[in-house]
């Protein structure tokens, strides 16, 4: 029999909509990956705010999307929304679902990604404001097994929530290298929702069918780890050797050793099969040799100072001109007023704000261009001095700048670094926890 | 030969990790492929990027669905959180990799299959 996993989530702020396609198709797993390096730095400033958060906020409404389908014993649901707080997520959880009235259901919370505690231990900066391993599928199995229908976790490795169901069902063991990095795969190929079916797309991207219902994945597993890839019936997008090859080699570096918490897969050595009407065949992948690691990589994020910016439009002629004329101004004034900046960012959308040096605009005169100027600084206080100068070029400026819309100058905001670090695996497996509460 | 912008041949995507930017080109069959493994090489794109991309290139073949990978480090300012760019995924640099012009078989030119083009607002 085969398993079949929808992708629910690609990030903390993904559709909801689809959610409910794949549900009415039917689905074994609802697996939602909530976080991204830019999510963990988000969630800090939440925690940072309020200790009871740090994981993504909406997690509830995907709760109460697919209690229906769990209660009936329909679906199970796996998500990493716990972020850096998965105690607090699960309590969260098991509140929703009290208010909705349910009974019965068995709620299974991963913790022990967090490292920050043992940070000297690791070598670690002293001012970490979080430090979480990646932790693999070992923890969720182990929750799927004592029966857990909801699994919350913190920060396991995206392509590692998708692999646990099918290690549950299938019994696959844990040196049975060439299926968990089939099972990676198939993992890697959902955790991004719409980019396997049609989204951000960069072929015929406007001969997707019904673009503003994109569809989420599903894929169909077997026992053998080859898997068919497609959507719900009825939605939007495509589901081809092009959108898949796409998201296969999607933020993986080296594709022939695809780095997992569970193994090391070879995303070179599978074939993918385009079997019409949106399906997708992926089969025949191995492990990487070796296959796995004795670390995990984990993510520590510290304070990297305050930014702000402001947008500035002016229309033809001499737009360009008149942009960079306005943002030299703001950085004078700043320079003036002694503010201490420690980097600044112009950029001038129209001409070459994201092409940089690869634009050649020849004789071609932009008619509008909007400047952007960006900055750091050591403290909030100064990001936002910068900022007060931004309507005086309404009157002191160059010559017919547009409203700034309500972007003005905007609040500072902090900046946060993030950088890998690696982790011996049994001084994490000794501190993770699986703990399964009946709601 | 004739001189082609890689947005008529081949598809792209990119994406982050930290500071380093993760760009895949993809081609449409194992002639093109082919042609792309030729010119488009790790230091012919460090130098298409300039000032975007601080660190090294490296490239890496996925021939099973004809693609090539760069890997480019020191390209996003800092890294997502820290960057001051608006692009600070780096989700802009498969489109800006597209804007390179290479020198390729007339052949190749000739069956390039990405010439088609959005159609244009009514």
């Amino acid at each position: 029999m085969a398993v079949r996993l929808g992708g629910g989530q690609g990030f903390y702020g993904d559709g909801h909509r689809p959610v409910d396609d794949l549900l009415a198709a039917g689905v074994d797993y609802l697996v939602c990956e909530a976080l991204a390096e830019l999510t963990l730095a988000i969630l800090q400033k939440d925690r940072q705010r309020d200790e009871s958060l740090g994981y993504t906020r909406d997690l509830p409404l995907y709760l109460q999307q697919a209690m229906p389908y769990v209660l009936d014993g329909r679906t199970r649901f796996i998500t990493n929304a716990g972020g850096i707080n998965p105690v607090a997520a699960g309590r969260a959880v098991v509140g929703a679902a009290k208010s909705l009235g349910v009974s019965g259901v068995k709620v299974a919370t991963v913790v022990g990604d967090d490292v920050r505690p043992r940070g000297s231990e690791l070598g670690l900066p002293d001012d970490a404001l979080f430090a979480n391993a990646y932790l693999g599928a070992r923890p969720i199995v182990e929750a799927l097994d004592a029966g857990a229908q909801v699994v919350i976790t913190g920060r396991v490795a995206d392509a590692s929530l998708f692999l646990a169901p099918l290690v549950h069902e299938f019994g696959w063991a844990w040196d049975d290298w060439d299926r968990l990095a089939a099972g990676v795969v198939v993992g890697h190929l959902l955790e991004c929702s719409g980019q396997v079916t049609g989204g951000n797309y960069s072929g015929r991207w406007w001969e997707n069918p019904d673009p503003t219902r994109i569809a989420f994945p599903i894929a169909s597993v077997e026992a053998d780890g080859s898997a068919v890839i497609s959507k719900p019936p009825g939605t939007g997008g495509m589901v081809t050797f092009d959108t898949v090859r796409e998201q296969l080699l999607y933020e993986v570096h080296d594709p022939a050793h695809y780095f997992s918490p569970d193994v090391v897969a070879d995303f070179t050595s599978l074939t993918l099969d385009d079997l019409g009407d949106d399906r997708v065949r992926v089969s025949g992948v191995r492990a990487a040799s070796p296959p796995s690691t004795d670390t995990y990589k984990g993510l520590v994020c510290t304070p990297a100072g305050f930014a702000g910016e402001a947008r500035l439009a002016y229309p033809w002629p001499d737009a360009e001109a008149k942009a960079r004329a306005a943002l030299a101004f703001l950085r004078t004034r700043a320079e003036e007023n002694g503010v201490p900046v420690e980097e600044w960012r112009e950029e001038y959308f129209g001409v070459n704000a994201f092409g940089g040096p690869t634009v050649d605009n020849g004789d071609c005169e932009a008619p509008e261009v909007i400047g952007r100027l960006a900055w750091r600084t050591a403290d909030r206080e100064s990001a936002g001095r910068i900022a007060g100068e931004v309507g005086v070029l309404g009157l002191s400026g160059p010559p017919t700048i547009a409203g700034t819309g309500r972007g003005g100058g905007g609040r500072p905001s902090q900046l946060l670094a993030v950088e890998p670090f690696y982790v011996d695996k049994k001084l994490v497996d000794d501190q993770v926890r699986v703990e399964v509460e009946e709601v | 030969m004739k001189r082609i912008q890689l947005r008529d041949l081949c598809g792209a995507r990119s994406g982050d990790k930290g500071d380093i930017s993760d760009l895949s080109l993809f081609a449409d069959d194992e002639a093109a492929y082919d042609a792309l493994l030729a010119v488009v090489t790790a230091e012919k794109v460090k130098a298409h990027f300039g000032e975007l991309v601080t660190g090294d290139v490296e490239r890496y073949e996925a021939r099973n669905v004809l693609a090539l990978k760069f890997v480019m480090h020191g390209a996003l300012g800092g890294g997502a959180p820290r960057s001051l760019r608006s692009d600070n995924l780096g989700k802009t640099h498969g489109a800006t990799l597209l804007r390179m012009w290479v020198d390729v078989p007339d052949e190749i030119a000739a069956n390039a299959k990405r010439r088609e083009r959005p159609p244009a607002h009514p």
